[in-house]
C-alpha cells in the first residue's frame, strides 16, 4: 500500500517523467485520439476539432469527462483510462499545434439573430456578446476562452443545452454557465449555426 | 370577479405607486446623478455636468397623477434605443455608422486621436447603448452643461473631446472635423425620443451605495485574482485574442485610462464595477466593488494631461477627490513615475 502511495506522489511530482513520447512528438496517448479528433487534431464530422484549444482548458474538459462532471458517453470512457499524467500530455500536445489554414469555402455565416447574438448580445437582458470573451471571429481568448468558430453546429447547440441541463460544469468564475442558462432554444440553435458556419483559423469577417 | 377582490388590487396598486415615488424621494430620484458622482468635496465636481440639483421628485412626465383625473401625461422616454437596422441608408445614416464604429473600435477608426488600447465602449458597453454603464442617449439631452473639470460650460462636442484626452490618454479631435461629427450624428439618433434637457432616470453608472469599511488595497487585490485576472491578466494590462485582434482591455499601465480620467477615480470605479464587472456576471458586494476600485486605481497609468511639473502641485489643484495620484503605495508617490500622456502614434 505505502509502496502505491510513494509512485503515486513520484506520477505526482513528475507528470511528464510518465509521459512517452512518440519519435515524432506527439505523445502515445493522443494516437487514440486522432480517429474521431482527426490527425491534426482538426475535427471530423461531427466530432469537435481540439486545435486552438487551450491546455488549461483542454487538461479541464478531460478531468470533467472522467469525474462524470462533463457527462458524456463516448468522451467518460477514453478519459477515464488516462492517467494525470497522460491528460497533462494530450493537453499540452494538442494545445501546441498550429491551426490550420482556414477553408476558404466556407460559407459566410447567415446574417440574423445568430448573428446579432454573437456581435452585440442582449444588453437589454445583460447579455453580453460571445465575442467579448471568445475573440473577434470566435477565434479564441488565452487559455481559457475556447474558439467556437468551425466547430460542429450540433456539438456547440449540445453543450449550450448540456449547461442549461447542468451536464457540464459551468467554467471558470461561472461565467460561461450563467450565460447558458438565459439563453432559450432558438437562440442557441441561430447562435450554434454561426459559429459553426465561420471559418475555423485565420482572419474572419469583421463587422 | 368579485368587488372586494378588484378593491385589493386597485389599492395594492396605489400602494406600489407610492412605495415607487417615496423610494425615488429617498434615493434622490434621477437628478442626484450630480451628487453621487461628484465625490465627497463639492468643489470637485469632475463629472458633475449640470448645476447641482436638489434631490426632488422626478419630473413632470412622470409626476404623480392619478388615474382617475384623466390628465394626460406627457410622452413617456423611449424605453430603448433604435434598433441597429433603422440607421437610414442616405448620407445622415453613414455618418451614423461612422459614429457607431469609431466608438466601437476607436483605435482602428479614429486612432490619430488615441494614445491607448481602449475604445469607447470598454466602458460605455454596446457601443453606448447599454443604460447602467452611461449610455449615450442619457447624455446627449443635458448638454450643453456647466462642468467643474474645466470650469465653464460645455457643449456635447466639448465633452467627447475630454473623453479622447483623457479616457482615451490620446488628443482631442476638432471639433468640426469627422470624428466628432460622427459621433455627435450618432448620440444624436441614439437618443431619439429623450426629451432635451430633462434628467433621464437612468445616467452614468448606478449608485454603488458607501463601503460598510473603507476600501481596502489587500482585499482588493485578493478580489482581483479571484474575480478580474482571468480577463485582465495578473498584471492588468489585459489580454488579446488569438489572431491579436480585441482581447481584453488593460486595467492599468502606459496602455490604459490617464490620471485625470473619470474611471481613476475610486468612486466612479466602484459605481462601473459592481453594475458591470466580471463581465456577463457582475456579481461583487459593495464592498469588493470599492475594495478591488481602489485595487486597481493604486497602479501607474499614464500622466494626467494637466500635469504642471509636479506632483504634489498637479494633486492639489485637480485631485481634491476621491483618487490615489499624489498618494504613497507600496512606498512610491502615484503619479512620479507615470509613462507620458496623450502619446498619439
Ligand atoms: C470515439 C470518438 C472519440 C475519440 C476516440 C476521442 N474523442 Fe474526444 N470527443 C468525442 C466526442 C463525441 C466529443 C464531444 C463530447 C460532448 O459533446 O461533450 C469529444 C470531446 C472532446 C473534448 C472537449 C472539446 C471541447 O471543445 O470542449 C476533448 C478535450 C477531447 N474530446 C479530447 C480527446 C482526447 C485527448 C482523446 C484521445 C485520448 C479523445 N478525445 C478521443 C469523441 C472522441
Ligand atoms: C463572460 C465570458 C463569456 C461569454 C460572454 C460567452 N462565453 Fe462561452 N465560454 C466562456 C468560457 C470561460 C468557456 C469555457 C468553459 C469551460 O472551461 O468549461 C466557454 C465555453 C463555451 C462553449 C464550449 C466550447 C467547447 O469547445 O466546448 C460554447 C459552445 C460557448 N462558450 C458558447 C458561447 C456563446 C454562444 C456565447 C454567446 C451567447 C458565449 N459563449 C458567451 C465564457 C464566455
Ligand atoms: C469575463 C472577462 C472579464 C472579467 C472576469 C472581468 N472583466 Fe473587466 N472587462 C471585460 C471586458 C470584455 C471589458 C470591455 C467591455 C466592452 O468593451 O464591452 C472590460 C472592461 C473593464 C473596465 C473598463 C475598461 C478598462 O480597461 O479600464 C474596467 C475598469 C474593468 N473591466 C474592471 C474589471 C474588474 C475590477 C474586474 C473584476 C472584478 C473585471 N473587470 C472582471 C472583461 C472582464
Ligand atoms: C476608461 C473608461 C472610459 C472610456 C474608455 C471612455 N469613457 Fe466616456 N466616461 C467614462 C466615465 C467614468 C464617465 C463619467 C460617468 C459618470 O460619472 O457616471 C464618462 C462620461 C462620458 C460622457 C458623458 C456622459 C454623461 O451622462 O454626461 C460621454 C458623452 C462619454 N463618456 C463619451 C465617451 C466617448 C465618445 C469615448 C471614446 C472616445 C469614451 N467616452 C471613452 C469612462 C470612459
Amino acid at each position: 500500500m505505502a509502496r502505491w502511495l510513494v509512485i503515486l506522489g513520484l506520477c505526482l511530482l513528475f507528470p511528464t517523467a510518465f509521459a512517452q513520447q512518440s519519435p515524432g512528438g506527439a505523445p502515445a496517448a493522443a494516437g487514440s485520439c486522432v480517429a474521431c479528433h482527426g490527425p491534426e487534431g482538426q475535427g471530423s464530422g461531427a466530432y469537435p476539432h481540439l486545435v486552438g484549444l487551450g491546455e488549461a482548458y483542454i487538461r479541464r474538459q478531460l478531468d470533467a469527462f472522467a469525474s462524470g462532471e462533463r457527462a458524456n458517453a463516448i468522451m467518460k470512457p477514453i478519459a477515464s483510462g488516462l492517467s494525470e499524467s497522460q491528460r497533462q500530455a494530450v493537453a499540452v500536445y494538442f494545445s501546441g499545434l498550429s491551426p490550420v489554414p482556414a477553408d476558404a469555402a466556407a460559407g459566410a455565416p447567415p446574417d440574423g439573430p445568430g448573428r446579432t447574438l454573437a456581435l452585440h448580445g442582449r444588453w437589454q437582458q445583460d447579455l453580453p456578446a460571445c465575442v467579448q470573451c471568445h475573440g473577434p471571429g470566435g477565434q479564441g481568448i488565452g487559455e481559457d476562452f475556447p474558439p467556437l468558430a468551425g466547430q460542429p453546429a450540433a456539438y456547440l447547440e449540445d453543450q449550450l443545452k448540456a449547461w442549461r441541463a447542468g451536464n457540464r460544469p459551468a467554467g471558470p468564475q461561472g461565467l460561461m454557465g450563467h450565460i447558458a442558462e438565459r439563453l432559450d432554444e432558438d437562440d442557441l440553435k441561430a447562435v450554434a449555426a454561426y459559429f459553426a458556419a465561420l471559418p475555423a483559423a485565420g482572419e474572419a469577417g469583421d463587422d | 370577479m368579485n368587488r372586494s377582490v378588484l378593491t385589493v388590487v386597485a389599492g395594492c396598486a396605489v400602494l406600489a405607486m407610492a412605495a415607487w415615488l417615496l423610494a425615488m424621494g429617498l434615493t434622490g430620484g434621477p437628478e442626484d446623478y450630480v451628487e453621487r458622482y461628484a465625490g465627497q468635496s463639492v468643489t470637485a465636481r469632475d463629472e458633475a455636468s449640470a448645476v447641482p440639483v436638489k434631490p426632488s421628485a422626478p419630473g413632470p412626465s412622470s409626476s404623480p397623477s392619478s388615474p382617475e383625473s384623466g390628465q394626460a401625461a406627457a410622452p413617456a422616454p423611449a424605453s430603448e434605443p433604435p434598433p441597429r437596422s433603422a440607421i437610414p441608408d442616405n448620407e445622415f445614416g453613414e455618418l451614423v455608422r461612422q459614429g457607431e464604429r469609431i466608438f466601437a473600435d476607436t483605435g482602428r477608426f479614429a486612432g490619430d486621436w488615441v494614445g491607448n488600447d481602449l475604445s469607447c465602449q470598454n466602458c460605455h458597453f454596446d457601443a453606448g447603448r447599454y443604460d447602467k454603464t452611461a449610455s449615450l442617449r442619457s447624455a446627449w439631452p443635458m448638454y450643453p452643461a456647466y462642468r467643474s473639470k474645466n470650469q465653464h460650460v460645455n457643449d456635447f462636442a466639448e465633452r467627447l473631446q475630454g473623453c479622447f484626452t483623457y479616457s482615451m490618454n490620446g488628443k482631442a479631435p476638432p471639433r468640426d472635423g469627422q470624428v466628432i461629427q460622427a459621433l455627435q450624428a450618432y448620440s444624436f439618433w441614439l437618443a431619439k425620443g429623450m426629451p432635451t434637457g430633462e434628467a433621464p432616470d437612468v445616467r452614468g453608472y448606478p449608485d454603488v451605495g458607501d463601503p460598510p469599511e473603507p476600501p481596502s488595497f489587500a482585499r482588493g487585490e485578493t478580489v482581483f485574482q479571484e474575480n478580474c485576472a482571468l480577463c485582465h491578466g495578473e498584471d492588468g494590462q489585459g489580454r488579446k485574442a488569438t489572431g491579436g485582434g480585441t482581447g481584453f482591455p488593460p486595467l492599468w499601465g502606459p496602455r490604459s485610462y490617464n490620471w485625470g480620467a473619470g474611471m481613476h477615480r475610486i468612486n466612479t470605479a466602484a459605481a462601473f464595477i459592481k453594475a458591470a464587472m466580471p463581465l456577463g456576471k457582475p456579481d461583487l458586494t459593495d464592498q469588493q466593488a470599492w475594495d478591488v476600485a481602489l485595487f486597481i486605481n493604486s497602479h501607474e497609468r499614464p500622466q494626467d494631461p494637466r500635469f504642471t511639473g509636479s506632483v504634489q502641485d498637479t494633486a492639489e489643484r485637480f485631485h481634491q477627490h476621491q483618487g490615489q495620484y499624489g498618494k504613497t503605495v507600496n512606498g512610491q508617490v502615484l503619479g512620479e513615475h507615470s509613462p507620458p500622456s496623450g502619446t498619439v502614434p
